[in-house]
């Protein structure tokens, strides 16, 4: 973990809405693991004073790139960042997606730009396998191309129809799954909390693994606040654990939800 | 020109210069010793920690308002025990004193944890959490009324000779009459000030930002209001104050100092930005240079009213 004075190398638009933010940082980005996380100081945030964290989606020797879509206050503004300015960036950060399983078969699953956090491990991993991107439109489906590069067979689906199967990640999934042997599948998933939820209990169900990123509002994103954490079960229970230290992938049987 | 001695001392507790962190929000040390040399602090205060295991509330425990944030963390911990078995091996690797700040649910535990804690050379000093707003027992009740607030700081008195700090709480009518109860019950020190009893609520949904639904506002904020505190504070004891409330930039506590604080914490601003805690350290430093002074003791209560 390092704290950097990173600089804007690149910064625009990506895809509809969505835009790309490489920084320079040559502490952070040869430190990254997949499915780790950024935080950072949005510099022209004014009277708002935290941090911010991002999945990272590329990383080297020089630097990291992060994909985001303006939402909220945060990511809001960042949009008049300029090739040139500094970045205070706090990372890498959290434990990243593991190894592949022994004699396992590799799924991604992601919701929306989560397939962002997903693309260094589908870089990394030796097998690769089918990738299911869910989102709203096409213009929410990122990527595609890179991935089917990298040796992935994509099935994108979305909500209204316009790229892919219409429907949730889950009609394209369910089928697939009904067709293999099951326990073999082992899954890297990354995308909004009910479609974590829907993967880990067809893991659980169905007897395989399933690694999910789970995003909670983060203030420190190094362990000491405890904001993030979200209850982990333990033999006689459960736990707190943070997603910022302890996550943010769970395997899907340590999670205990929200009911 | 020689540099100045940044060395000051809280009861028998030597620290490097004046600078600590607030209570929670640095963990137990290991989560920012990669960013931060703890061998530079002043002195480490760690999170809160009671006689047993605790779990704290549920979430969402923290909400960022403008300037500064709510918390309703409920302070979770590992127990005494567990503090001993899982940092203070760690903890003693550093050449920094260790304030352990400590809470109870009812009255004895605050003399139970320190029973459990005070064979530990590690732990230098106790910060007694009297205020903290976001526990349904214990903390601000003992807080907020002088005769469990003296009592709580004799019972802990009685359990070890190393020095003992008293956090007191922002929402009291009378500070000084807090100081003063705290000096007479046998303290070292007294830390000023605690998160200030806050609530933020969702228009869209109309509940309460806070699983807790209320939490302490802290950050940039709260700063005159604390700085009034030590203020008063210092007008009403000659114990030595620990200054904290929304330290963001070294005059934030140069300014404490000259309020009356002895030492500061930054707090909130380990969230922003680690590096707050040596930029204090450094700007303090050359604030005593520029000025003349010799020592930062000599800054201490000099403001001119």
């Amino acid at each position: 973990m390092k704290q950097e004075k990173s600089i804007v190398v690149e910064h625009h638009n990506f895809q509809g809405e969505y835009r790309i933010l490489r920084l320079a940082a040559a502490s952070i980005g040869p430190r990254v693991k997949p499915g780790q996380f950024l935080h950072l100081l949005i510099p022209q945030l004014g009277e708002r004073i935290l941090r911010r964290p991002f999945s990272i989606y590329k990383a080297d020797a020089e630097g990291v790139s992060i994909l985001y879509k303006p939402v909220g206050r945060g990511t809001d503004s960042m949009k008049p960042l300029h090739v040139g300015d500094t970045v205070d960036i706090i990372g890498p950060l959290g434990n990243g997606y593991p190894e592949l399983g022994k004699d396992k078969f590799p799924v991604l699953v992601a919701g929306g730009y989560g397939n962002a956090a997903l693309y260094l491990k589908a870089k990394e991993l030796p097998v690769k396998g089918v990738a299911f991107f869910g989102g709203r439109t096409a213009e929410d489906i990122l990527c595609v191309e890179e991935f089917k590069a990298l040796g992935w067979d994509v099935r994108p689906t979305t909500n209204d129809g316009s790229l892919g199967t219409q429907g949730l990640v889950t009609a394209d999934f369910d089928p697939w799954m009904a067709e293999q042997e099951v326990q073999s599948l082992e899954l890297f998933v990354c995308g909004p909390a009910p479609m974590l939820k829907a993967m880990g209990d067809r893991a659980i169900e169905h007897d395989f693994t399933a690694w999910l990123s789970m995003d909670e509002n983060m203030v420190c994103g190094v362990g000491a606040c405890l904001t993030c954490v979200i209850k982990r079960k333990t033999a006689t229970g459960w736990e707190w654990a943070r997603c910022c230290k302890d996550g943010p992938v769970f395997e899907s049987r340590e999670i205990m939800w929200n009911e | 020109m020689n540099k100045p001695n940044l060395e000051i001392k809280i009861g028998s507790m030597v620290m490097k210069n004046p600078v600590t962190v607030a209570s929670g929000t640095f963990g137990y040390g290991p989560e920012y010793a990669d960013l931060v040399d703890l061998n530079r602090l002043g002195a480490i205060t760690v999170k809160g920690i009671c006689p047993e295991e605790n779990l704290g509330n549920s979430t969402p425990r923290t909400f960022e308002t403008r300037g500064g944030m709510l918390n309703a963390i409920g302070l979770p911990g590992p127990g005494a025990q567990g503090f001993i078995d899982t940092y203070v091996p760690f903890l003693s690797h550093y050449d920094v004193p260790v304030i352990v700040n400590i809470w109870g649910k009812k009255m004895e535990d605050y003399g139970t944890v320190v029973e459990m804690l005070d064979a530990e050379d590690t732990v230098s000093a106790y910060e007694i959490n009297l205020s903290c707003p976001n526990v349904k027992e214990g903390g601000s009740a003992f807080g907020t009324d002088t005769d469990s607030f003296s009592r709580v700081i004799e019972l802990v008195r009685g359990k070890t000779q190393k020095p003992i700090i008293p956090k007191l709480a922002p929402n009291v009518s009378d500070i000084g009459a807090f100081a003063k109860a705290a000096e007479e019950a046998g303290a070292d020190a007294i830390s000023i000030m605690n998160s200030y009893p806050a609530m933020a609520i969702n228009i869209d949904t109309l509940r309460p930002e806070l699983a807790n639904r209320t939490g302490g506002l802290s950050g940039p904020p709260i700063k005159p209001i604390a700085i009034k505190l030590v203020w008063d504070a210092a007008q009403a004891t000659s114990l030595p104050i620990i200054g904290m409330g929304g330290i963001y930039e070294p005059a934030d506590a140069i300014e404490f100092m000259i309020a009356g604080a002895t030492s500061v914490a930054v707090g909130t601003a380990n969230f922003t930005d680690p590096t707050t805690i040596n930029r204090v350290i450094d700007g303090i430093e050359s604030y005593l240079i520029e000025k003349g002074h010799s020592s930062a003791a000599d800054i201490v209560g000099t403001v001119k009213t």
